[in-house]
């Protein structure tokens, strides 16, 4: 097949039913302004990781609430917790905390280990 | 052999006492690093003895930080105190001079009015009666505050009183049945027989008079014994294990042993050593600003004592370092909660009452275990080289006014610098040690210390307060590590700039990690003194704010942020300066986000007061950028319009 420059990609469908959610519950119980994300993108136009390789914090929300922890756990990872988005989020979502509660949520759940 | 058995259960409580002290001093001897012991061993027979002895009278006894703090909850400790060891040490002679022979057994000083009742008649013997009379009668005053304090703190001057559990309450009650069970027994055995003086002699005939004062007494021996007794048991797992703690705690601190990053001897002395005297939070910010009332110094301390969860309440401090400033008995409390914080919400695994004695020191969680590399796509570039490097830091890039003033002073200077993150650098790591993070943060500071030493500099200049803390204490560079305030009043000092003066009313916010975290005091002031009007604050020094700003909670959220600068702008802005200074970026924000005043970095006005010089190859800028940062917080925070003045042409 590979010969003809086909492959088979992987299904991208988001299967709620079948995704776990409970790291973005836990997020969500600990800092309900992240209900308040209007994802505009300010955090990640801000990020000091941001400047250096693809960390998107709008786009870790966007998994999170998503319950895709696959790709997620990994990424946490390049936060320097510097706390710029903090500032700049024009909705007051306490980042900072968000990116804290994720990596607790991930630590506390062995499936998730980082 | 005068003997009787109610002095049953005082003698239980005083020898188990004493006993559990020796044992537990020489537990936490034995549990001290080796480097630690020789220190200790060092002070006990140098000169830190002498101090130490002198600061045991001056603080354990008299409290005089406490009287400082506040006179009224002074005079409340120092009495039981001081009251509670002159009634100890008065007793003793008395019992040796008028007792049966001399050295006598403990009990015999503080029942002496039970075994010598006819004592007291005449002459010599009637004045030391009255002498310790008065000592009981000091005693009495100070537990009557305490019993009100209790009820309505304000009596003494503090907001808040401290809140107890049910083993502290039990201590409490044994506390405050101590003296007036005294009161009492000594009246009815005075009145019984026509001795005493001012206080128990006319206490004593007054009940005499209506009651069967030689049979009452009896029961109320009973009672002062069991409250003594009862109290000293409970000590070991009370608060009030202070009193013996905070000895070795002292001679510990002036033998020079510090808390350190590690859980160890010496924070769980400072643990024991809280007498939960409540002055930690009367200065905490998130109580009286943002109504944040269970997670300050004593609450943390009191859960570790109580061996209860505390990553709640650590992860929920600006680390601003009030406390640490005002603790009356010197307490490091910001590396303790750090030492939790590190430890993450690792459970302390002693609940039960048997380890509240003798706990299980092994079983404490220890700092937690070391992950893979994190930030491995941090590209190593390098630098240029400079004799001066300039470090903005990640809230200056959100100010960059702040950054391009400080560019226009290194121009007008002349000395050879480099931007080390013009295009935005590598966090400093102080923002992940604080979420307790500490080897990824050691990923971030090995990082920029390559970055450094190749870009052989010998001065680094940081605008960040944050970053400048970080670079002094957890970096190793060979270059001096300045913040900008110390680097103008520098360059000023030394004529390669020179400064006009502003007339501007000023009043400066010292930042805390610049402050108290990092002893930078007079620098800043001094250097806008030189500029400008500066006012004195009320808040100065050690004493001075938090922004609310801190990157150390991030718990509290943007409301409770909004409430502490709120309260913060109002307290310093109460004189109406023109100018509210700070030297920090992160303050900046903060706190123009809460005033309506303006709010300017020590950099901003220096190169706003910076003498222009004709240099060639600059003109004069047009017009000045937006300050996009400070556009977006709403705040118009009147950009200077000569700051531009030597920017150079791009």
């Amino acid at each position: 097949m590979n010969r003809f420059g086909f492959s088979l990609s992987k299904g991208r469908q988001i299967n709620y039913d079948t995704n776990d959610r409970s790291a973005a519950e836990y997020v969500i119980a600990g800092e309900p302004s992240l209900l308040a994300c209007i994802e505009c993108g300010g955090c990640a136009s801000t990020c000091t990781s941001g400047n250096f390789t693809s960390f998107s914090l709008r786009q870790l929300n966007i998994l999170l609430k998503r319950g895709e922890n696959d790709s997620l756990r990994d990424e946490l990872r390049k936060c320097m917790l510097c706390g710029k988005c903090t500032l700049v989020c024009p909705r007051g979502v306490n980042t900072r905390n968000v990116i804290l509660l994720a990596m607790e949520a991930f630590n506390k759940s062995q499936d998730y280990a980082v | 052999m005068q003997f009787d058995p109610f002095i049953i259960p005082f003698n239980i409580g005083l020898y188990f006492i004493l006993g559990y002290v020796v044992l537990r001093s020489l537990r936490w001897f034995m549990e001290l690093s080796r480097p630690d012991k020789l220190r200790l061993q060092r002070g006990f027979f140098g000169r830190a003895f002498g101090q130490s002895l002198r600061e045991i009278f001056m603080e354990s006894l008299l409290h005089r930080s406490i009287f400082k703090a506040n006179f009224r909850l002074g005079y409340m400790h120092m009495s039981l105190a001081f009251g509670w060891f002159l009634l100890i040490f008065f007793g003793t002679i008395e019992a040796d001079i008028f007792g049966e022979k001399h050295l006598n057994a403990p009990y015999k000083a503080i029942f002496f009015k039970f075994f010598n009742p006819e004592h007291g008649r005449s002459g010599f013997e009637a004045a030391y009666s009255f002498l310790m009379d008065l000592i009981l009668a000091f005693i009495l005053t100070g537990l009557l505050l305490a019993i009100v304090k209790r009820f309505f703190s304000p009596v003494v001057g503090m907001k808040k009183t401290t809140k107890h559990t049910a083993t502290d309450r039990i201590a409490l009650t044994a506390l405050w049945l101590i003296f007036p069970s005294r009161l009492i027994a000594e009246s009815l055995t005075s009145g019984a027989y026509g001795t005493g003086s001012f206080l128990t002699g006319s206490l004593g005939n007054v009940l005499a008079d209506f009651l069967p004062a030689g049979r009452m007494a009896y029961p109320f021996w009973w009672l002062y014994s069991i409250a003594l007794g009862t109290f000293f048991i409970m000590l070991p797992v009370t608060r009030y294990m202070h009193i013996p703690t905070e000895l070795f705690l002292i001679f510990m601190r002036n033998s020079g042993i510090r808390t350190g990053d590690r859980q160890g001897t010496y924070s769980e002395v400072e643990t024991f050593s809280c007498s939960s005297c409540g002055i930690c939070i009367d200065a905490c910010q998130l109580n009286f600003a943002a109504g944040v009332t269970d997670i300050q110094g004593a609450y943390l301390l009191k859960n570790l004592r109580n061996g209860a969860d505390t990553s709640r309440i650590a992860a929920n401090c600006l680390m601003c370092g009030r406390c640490d400033s005002k603790c009356p008995v010197g307490i490091e409390l910001s590396p303790i909660r750090m030492i939790r914080r590190r430890s993450g919400d690792a459970q302390w695994s002693y609940r039960n009452l048997y380890n509240g004695y003798l706990r299980n020191r092994q079983s404490l969680p220890q700092v937690k275990k070391e992950l893979k590399p994190s930030f491995g796509f941090l590209r190593k570039d390098d630098p240029d080289q400079a004799d001066v490097v300039y470090f903005a830091g990640c809230m200056t890039h959100l100010t960059p006014s702040i950054s391009r003033a400080m560019i226009n002073i290194l121009e007008a200077s002349g000395l050879s610098y480099s931007f080390l993150d013009k295009g935005g650098g590598v966090c400093c790591g102080r923002p992940l040690m604080l979420a307790g993070k500490d080897h990824e943060a050691r990923e971030v500071i090995n990082h920029n210390s390559g970055l450094i030493w190749k870009s052989g500099a010998k001065i680094l200049v940081t605008s960040c307060p944050i970053c400048f803390k970080v670079f002094r204490e957890s970096y190793h560079l060979d270059a001096e590590v300045l913040h900008h305030s110390q680097f103008i009043k520098r360059l000023v000092d030394t004529g390669k700039i020179k400064m006009n003066f502003l007339r501007k009313k000023v009043v400066y916010h010292s930042p805390c990690d610049l402050g108290r975290g990092s002893g930078i005091y007079s620098e800043p002031k001094e250097l806008l003194a030189h500029i400008s009007r500066l006012e004195p604050g009320s808040f100065e020094d050690d004493n001075s704010l938090c922004c609310g700003g801190s990157l150390a909670n991030a718990v509290i959220g943007s409301k409770g942020r909004k409430k502490i600068a709120s309260d913060m702008a109002g307290k310093l802005t109460a004189m109406h300066p023109d100018i509210l200074a700070t030297a920090c970026p992160l303050c900046k924000k903060t706190i123009s986000n809460a005033t309506g005043v303006r709010v300017a970095d020590i950099a901003e006005l220096a190169a706003e007061a910076l003498v222009r010089k004709t240099v060639p190859g600059f003109v004069q800028a047009q017009s000045v950028s937006s300050d996009a940062p400070d556009a977006v917080s709403g705040v118009n925070s009147a950009n200077p319009g000569n700051l531009s003045r030597v920017c150079p042409v791009n």
